[in-house]
């Protein structure tokens, strides 16, 4: 009898789906695993490589005891195969074959669709680890040194996981997709990863937060979606996956939020009232709210990009296959084939925005981005009661879906983060009123000095209220290797 | 009157709604609205399936309360409640010390059993709380020993606390805190550091008041270097004792496999000095895995020579002996796999665990190929065997 709850040691990859009985797949992934050792050495954290860091890794998909925590040199660390355990009776969740029992293995009709989105999600894994390789040498404590590292392995593990997919269930197209995997580079101009918020830079540490609040719940969203597929190992790699991905909305919930409580803090302590004297602010060495707020506004438009085409054949086709779900698909009380809701979607046409009931198929996206910025707004509520407690009247918002868009019906509309239809020109002439400017890029990176005296903290960031796993306030949570 | 219970709560502030620990809960207790994540105390069981999968720890908080805060009042919270003060007549009868502090030490030390620790069925009635932070037992040092080689720079201390007349039970695998003399950088007095007495109920010899402690120097240790620095007659505050669940069974037909690296090996030499006193005869049942650097850096390494392999089969690995290959527990586990593996089918059978976090992974693996390689399940046989207080962990 297999263990599919724990994890298995005995080669070279943990895993708890047999691999060592699945002589195929286990020399694929064999094969695979040299260039993507090679991949993690040349484009993840750079200069960090020999540091012992304080990871937790995934040892059991037991919810009780799932990970354990060391101190791991990263190269080592053990980056596995883990599947949620199969649900007895599982069926497919929505679309034309709703009812049925899920798939175990490839439908044949749905291949190559079923193929591309696994591509896809696997593809913005290695992208952010590409995106985040600089921020260890600025990073504002050894404490946000080892989450940025946490997400780091945790999304290189994500890799792992879709690559799974794709060796065990795409034969020969799987291999060369997993191949073309460690090849694509962000930002490149040649082979550039796949999606638009994946190429951008990720040059600062209040960056990195707002990517992993905004950007990281777009992929929790996307995951939770294919955890809804009728593709069954797909679903189970994509639940396990998200008990991880969990951690990483906290690095930017919990990130941004410490920002904002210094800048409170210190903008208290200098007796300033008005949030919006932002050289006054500045000169006290904390990013003032209103660049935080334009910084938000820049990272909450990339990631709505992210979810696509609000009216979209795509999404439709992949939910009427049963190989993508909504969001929560099983706790839905309706018939999960859609065959006569609508839903309301917004569209840009003649300058003007407009509300228009669609079928419901065709808003699969919308549908999941409206659920995306519903859970994005919790977290701006706990900001904002960050800045009420210190008693400023000062309230960080969440902007239009029409502004600063590239994708969809709103692509390049003139439109004010408020919902206003401006003129080109105008919007050309405020950007940098609502998005970062270069000049304020500057001055955020005149902050990023390193910080790394275990439980010391840069002066612009306020230390985290709890430790990680509930360690005390001084440990050293990466013992630096410098060579 | 209710009686005061101790309620599982989520802290609004940390938690960020990721909802893990909603999908991880078998009872379905927890549910939440836009704004919190929240723990119905009517279905609520405390298995802490939960704590695992939080990514924050905001998970894993509790309050003792009269009466318990409904789902409604915890949906609006934008932070936790504090601690009501409770009439403190009477705990629970399986919490392991009423103070929160060390509660959640004690817990956090008992975490990689995987769930809710048990005592063994057999073992003694603990008494714990017994002396609080207000008015802890004053004890004098009666003996400082240092257990590793003067050459390693291992420092380890066999500390031997008088009790004089006062009354302090307690029994082997418990804990007790010692309150280091000044304040923290906030400017309050220390909290207590935890410490297992490694002397068994009845003191270092039969019939004497007193108790002994394995404590290792740790560099910048407020408490460590404050305990290893003790000279004889010196006065050390005591609180405790705490622990209620890694405990000796009396059974004597308790087959004990007992796990340790440096001081964890404290509670495992109180087990075998209790066993010696009371069961002398009784061969063949006690297992120790020990692992240091070297052995002269292995506490009682001398002692432990003593102890006859009939009486106590151990097997020591050393991670650092020049010249020969490094050894961890688990690899001699491994080693002692064919007779492990019959042992974890015998309902007699206990497993211990005590030393630093770092070990249990090892220690996991190992019996997870024990067990697989004699076609069983380790993660089945240690969940039935944490619930029928066979498996204890302690690690720090």
């Amino acid at each position: 009898m297999s263990d599919t709850i724990n994890v298995s040691y005995d080669t070279q990859i943990p895993n708890n789906v047999g691999l060592s009985s699945d002589r195929r797949v286990l020399k694929a992934l064999e094969k695979w695993h040299p260039g993507y050792l090679d991949w993690w050495k040349g484009q993840g954290p750079d200069g960090f490589q020999e540091s012992l860091v304080y990871l937790r890794t995934a040892v059991s998909v037991d919810p009780k005891g799932w990970a354990k925590f060391d101190y791991v040199r990263m190269p080592e660390y053990r980056w596995g195969i883990l599947l949620a355990p199969q649900v007895e009776g599982r069926i497919i969740p929505c679309g034309e074959h709703y009812g049925e029992p899920a798939w175990q293995e490839v439908p044949g009709e749905y291949r190559s669709m079923l193929r591309r989105l696994v591509v896809i999600q696997g593809d913005t894994e290695p992208a952010s680890v590409e995106q985040q390789r600089f921020l260890g040498k600025t990073a504002p404590s050894l404490y946000d040194m080892r989450n940025l590292f946490q997400v780091n392995v945790e999304e290189a593990r994500h890799l792992w996981a879709m690559v799974y997919i794709l060796q065990k269930y795409f034969g020969r197209d799987g291999r060369e997709e997993s191949a073309e995997l460690l090849q694509r580079r962000s930002g490149s101009d040649e082979k550039p990863r796949m999606l638009g918020a994946f190429n951008e830079e990720t040059p600062d540490w209040l960056s990195f937060f707002m990517f992993t609040y905004f950007t990281d719940r777009d992929g929790k969203m996307q995951l939770e979606s294919l955890a809804q597929s009728g593709f069954d190992p797909l679903s189970r790699t994509c639940r396990f996956m998200l008990t991880e991905e969990a951690h990483h909305m906290f690095v930017g919930e919990t990130g941004v939020g410490r920002t904002i409580q210094k800048t409170c803090e210190r903008m208290r302590e200098a007796g300033i009232d008005d949030p919006t004297d932002i050289g006054r602010v500045r000169d006290l060495g904390v990013i003032d709210l209103p660049t935080i707020q334009k910084k938000l506004n820049l990272h909450y438009t990339l990631s709505l990009d992210l979810f696509g085409s609000e009216v979209s054949t795509n999404a439709a086709n992949a939910f009427n296959a049963g190989i993508k779900g909504r969001y929560r698909e099983n706790k839905i009380d309706d018939d999960h084939r859609l065959r006569d809701a609508t839903y309301p979607v917004s569209e840009f046409t003649d300058g003007k925005i407009v509300v228009k009931e669609v079928p419901a198929l065709t808003a699969i996206n919308m549908r999941l981005r409206d659920d995306y910025s519903r859970d994005a707004l919790g977290g701006v509520k706990r900001w904002n009661a960050i800045i009420k407690k210190h008693g400023f009247d000062f309230e960080l918002t969440l902007p239009h879906e029409g502004f600063h868009r590239q994708i969809g019906t709103y692509t390049g509309a003139p439109i004010t983060p408020e919902g206003e239809v401006i003129t080109p020109e105008e919007w050309a002439a405020r950007r940098d009123e609502w998005l970062p400017s270069k000049e304020d890029g500057d001055f955020i990176a005149s902050l990023m000095k390193p910080c790394w005296e275990a439980g010391k903290y840069a002066d612009w960031i306020a230390p985290p209220r709890v430790g990680i796993d509930n360690k005390p306030g001084d440990f050293e949570y990466v013992q630096l290797h410098m060579a | 009157m209710n009686k005061p219970l101790k309620q599982h709560l989520i802290d609004p502030e940390i938690c960020i709604r990721c909802h893990a620990c909603v999908e991880a809960c078998p009872k379905e207790a927890i549910t939440f609205n836009d704004d919190n994540v929240v723990v119905d105390v009517a279905i609520c069981d405390g298995q802490m399936a939960c704590i695992g999968p939080c990514p924050t720890g905001a998970i894993d908080n509790w309050r003792v309360v009269a009466t318990p805060y409904s789902l409604e009042e915890q949906l609006e919270w934008m932070e936790l409640p504090e601690q009501q003060e409770i009439a403190a007549d009477q705990g629970e009868a399986d919490s392991e010390a009423l103070d929160d502090a060390i509660a959640a030490l004690l817990a956090e030390a008992h975490q990689g059993a995987g769930g809710v620790a048990r005592a063994p069925a057999s073992a003694a009635k603990p008494t714990v709380n017994l002396h609080g932070l207000e008015n802890p037992l004053k004890a004098r040092v009666q003996g400082n020993f240092r257990l590793t080689a003067a050459g390693s720079d291992n420092d380890v201390r066999h500390i031997i606390l008088d009790l004089g007349p006062g009354h302090f039970p307690i029994l082997e695998g418990q804990t007790i805190g010692i309150i280091p003399p000044g304040e923290d950088a906030q400017g309050r007095p220390h909290m207590p550091r935890l410490y297992s007495v490694s002397s068994p109920r009845d003191g270092e010899r039969p019939s004497t008041n007193n108790l002994s402690l394995t404590v290792k120097r740790v560099q910048g240790g407020v408490c460590s270097n404050y305990v290893c620095d003790l000279g004889r007659g010196d006065e050390v505050l005591v609180t405790g004792p705490y622990g209620a669940t890694f405990l000796l069974p009396d059974d004597p037909e308790a087959r004990l496999v007992m796990i340790c690296t440096g001081t964890g090996s404290a509670p495992f030499r109180a087990f075998t000095m209790r066993r010696q006193r009371v069961m002398p005869t009784v061969n063949g049942r006690m297992k120790l895995f020990f692992g240091a650097r070297s052995p002269n850096s292995l506490p009682y390494f001398g002692p432990l020579g003593k102890v006859p392999q009939e009486f106590l089969e151990k097997h020591f690995a050393f991670s650092r002996v020049d010249g020969a290959e490094k050894t961890y527990v688990q690899d001699r586990l491994r080693q002692d796999g064919e007779a492990l593996a019959a042992m974890l089918g015998d309902a007699r059978t206990h497993i211990y665990l005590c030393g630093l976090k770092a070990m249990e992974r090892g220690v996991e693996e190992a019996f997870n190929d024990i067990a697989r390689a004699s076609g069983l399940n380790w993660a089945e046989i240690r969940d039935r065997m944490r619930e029928e207080g066979r498996y204890h962990v302690e690690t720090y």
